[in-house]
């Protein structure tokens, strides 16, 4: 039997080829392109090897950043998660306050991610801001722009005012996918209320929670708009993330070299881990 | 009589879901209810079991009166039509939970579960997970954990109605072995007419919240008291139509006049509703014979040894299902016999009068 080939159907793929190509591949290439090559401007290249990742993986700054940055993302998936479950787990299942709930729990996601930092940098200010003034008020010695503990509280804090909504959203929705019939059964069962959690509905929010790592873990890893508005990196480098790190070394003093480098790392660690995190989440499934 | 209903009815908000109800099913015995979707079966089975609670009237259950004694304290267990189990755990594990929730030891859970698991076949896949299993392995370990405790109240809610038709036949033949000589109470929900006759035992019909009949299901299915029950407990539907009786006549879709049949001798003369199963109306007979009528060929579904035929009368659509194959092209006219000796009398209540 013969096949019909139909050469027409690659104009029906040339769209989102483009696509792709313009908005991934050809940036990463330009940055690959930078990574291995030495430049002064007006065109003219050099090449340079793995020299600009050598300077990255000997640089202080590098690993200091990666070490803060790790600690933040840690920090924030030990609390988003089991809260925004939590969160979930309370919210009414039908009725007038469904809806309520919905809105309030999406506001934070609506809110321009520079605002969520001008409005927490505003807030906590030790003298005239709602939050700074309260804890200072306890007795508690509070002030974001001297201290690093309290820029790292601050920080963390507004982290998970804006996204344990996105992870409490996602665990709703997977549990109102789950058939009474479920909660009927374990009922007639006589099972309790902690039962019913173990072995009905975190194993139903299995797919739902490993997504919501994931989304968590990635964004959180790429923080940059809140600190830079908020700390700016500070005090020090106590806040220096490594997206915060990068844009100082490419756009702050022009290493292009060396920021090309970094961020071809950076993306690896990234693609490591959510690989890590996605692998281990499924083959638990499994067994 | 172990499992009594006494004027139980449930109400929600402004709509009534349960109509006042009694009824009695014994140990032992299979209960089938049968009506169609929303008819009340899931509402009146979650009475039985305790799930919801009644708005008014009680339910006693082996003389003491368990109204208000929630699921958990009844030793009941239920199968539902999505196939429920413990995702995460095992389908041993699965089967043992409701021992293990009664704090039974290790030995006779393992001996159990063993026996339940060698009943329905899931001895090969005690280690697997439900997600491993096909959807009728699914619903076998949803049952054998409804049977492996001695429940005194054993609920099949549409069980078999999302299993693909051979799974289906073969789960439908083995579910009445499976409660044979247990004294639980078993009630069994369905949408089909033909799962009632298979299984026996008796059968309720459900038609917006109310029970119509509850009796021996061939009764039920011979005998039916009202024309509800007869629609409800008939599939394909039986065919309705209006009769006038005068004198010796009856006078069928407006025009059609048969001589009436001797039984009918007693009964006044007047407007009756009249009711055929489809397989006594056949592709036969001869104009002015008695049953004798024509119709408008809509619809034939031929099926190998069998021919459901759908014609137009003045008084609606009428089916007759036939052995053999009855080839009718669509739009001619069909001559059809009514087999008057199996007809079924009402009047203008609903009640049966012959």
């Amino acid at each position: 039997m013969r096949k019909t080939v139909n050469q027409k159907a690659w104009f029906l793929v040339l769209p989102v080829f483009l696509l792709v190509a313009f908005n991934a591949l050809i940036p990463l290439m330009t940055v690959v392109n930078y990574s291995v090559q030495e430049t002064f401007g007006d065109n003219v290249f050099t090449w340079a090897g793995v020299r600009w990742f050598e300077e990255v993986l000997r640089s202080d700054n590098f690993w200091n950043a990666l070490q803060r940055q790790l600690l933040f993302t840690g920090l924030v998936l030990a609390i988003e998660i089991p809260l925004g479950l939590a969160i979930a787990l309370t919210m009414p299942k039908k009725g007038f306050w469904v809806s309520v709930c919905l809105v309030l729990m999406s506001l934070p996601l609506l809110i321009p991610w520079n605002v969520v930092g001008a409005m927490w940098n505003i807030m906590a200010l030790p003298e005239i801001g709602l939050l700074g003034k309260a804890i200072n008020s306890l007795g508690i010695n509070y002030n974001y722009t001297r201290q690093p503990v309290s820029a790292w509280f601050t920080l963390v804090l507004m982290d998970v005012w804006h996204w344990t909504s996105l992870v409490a959203l996602l665990c709703y929705a997977g549990l109102v996918s789950i058939p009474d019939a479920y909660y009927q059964a374990a009922k007639v069962d006589g099972a309790r209320r902690w039962a019913v959690f173990r072995y009905i509905q975190l194993p139903k929010l299995r797919h739902v929670l490993t997504i919501a790592v994931l989304l968590r873990f990635m964004d959180s890893f790429m923080i940059y708009t809140e600190p830079q508005v908020m700390t700016g990196g500070g005090p020090g480098s106590a806040t220096t993330f490594l997206s915060i790190d990068l844009v100082k070394k490419g756009i702050g003093q022009f290493d292009l070299g060396p920021a090309a480098a970094m961020s071809i790392i950076y993306f690896l660690i990234i693609l490591a881990l959510s690989w890590l995190f996605y692998t281990l989440m499924m083959r638990n499934q499994e067994n | 009589m172990t499992l009594e209903l006494r004027i139980v009815e449930k109400r929600v908000g402004a709509e009534t879901h349960i109509h006042p109800t009694s009824v009695v099913m014994e140990d032992g015995s299979f209960n089938v209810l049968l009506g169609t979707t929303l008819a009340g079966k899931t509402t009146l089975m979650q009475l039985m079991a305790g799930i919801q609670k009644p708005t008014a009237g009680e339910i006693w259950f082996r003389g003491r009166n368990v109204t208000h004694v929630p699921v958990q304290k009844r030793n009941v267990s239920m199968v539902y039509q999505q196939f429920i189990n413990y995702p995460n755990l095992s389908v041993f594990d699965n089967i043992a939970s409701p021992l293990r929730v009664a704090g039974m030891d290790r030995k006779e859970i393992e001996r159990r579960v063993g026996a339940a698991a060698e009943l329905l076949r899931l001895a090969p896949m005690l280690q697997r997970r439900p997600s491993e299993l096909s959807g009728g392995q699914q619903q076998r370990t949803a049952i054998a954990r409804a049977v492996v405790k001695d429940s005194d109240l054993i609920l099949l809610d549409e069980p078999l109605a999302n299993l693909d038709y051979k799974l289906r036949e073969e789960l439908r033949d083995e579910l009445p072995k499976l409660f044979a000589g247990r004294k639980a109470v078993v009630v069994y929900a369905t949408t089909e007419p033909a799962e009632a006759l298979l299984f026996g035992g008796n059968t309720a019909t459900l038609h917006e919240g109310r029970i119509t009949q509850f009796g021996g299901t061939a009764e039920t299915y011979r005998n039916p008291h009202d024309l509800i029950t007869a629609q409800v407990f008939s599939d394909p539907p039986i065919n309705v139509t209006p009769v006038r009786k005068t004198a010796t006549k009856l006078t069928v879709f407006g025009t059609v006049t048969w001589p009436a049949p001797k039984r009918l001798a007693k009964l006044p003369d007047g407007a009756y509703s009249l009711a055929l199963r489809p397989h006594h109306v056949l592709p036969a007979g001869r104009a002015g014979a008695a049953g004798s009528f024509t119709g408008r060929v809509l619809v034939t579904e031929i099926s190998g040894s069998e021919s459901v035929i759908h014609v137009a009368t003045p008084e609606g659509t009428w089916v007759s299902h036939s052995h053999g194959v009855h080839p009718f092209a669509i739009g001619a006219e069909a001559r059809l016999h009514a087999d008057l000796d199996h007809a079924l009398f009402f009047d203008s209540t609903g009640a049966r009068v012959m």
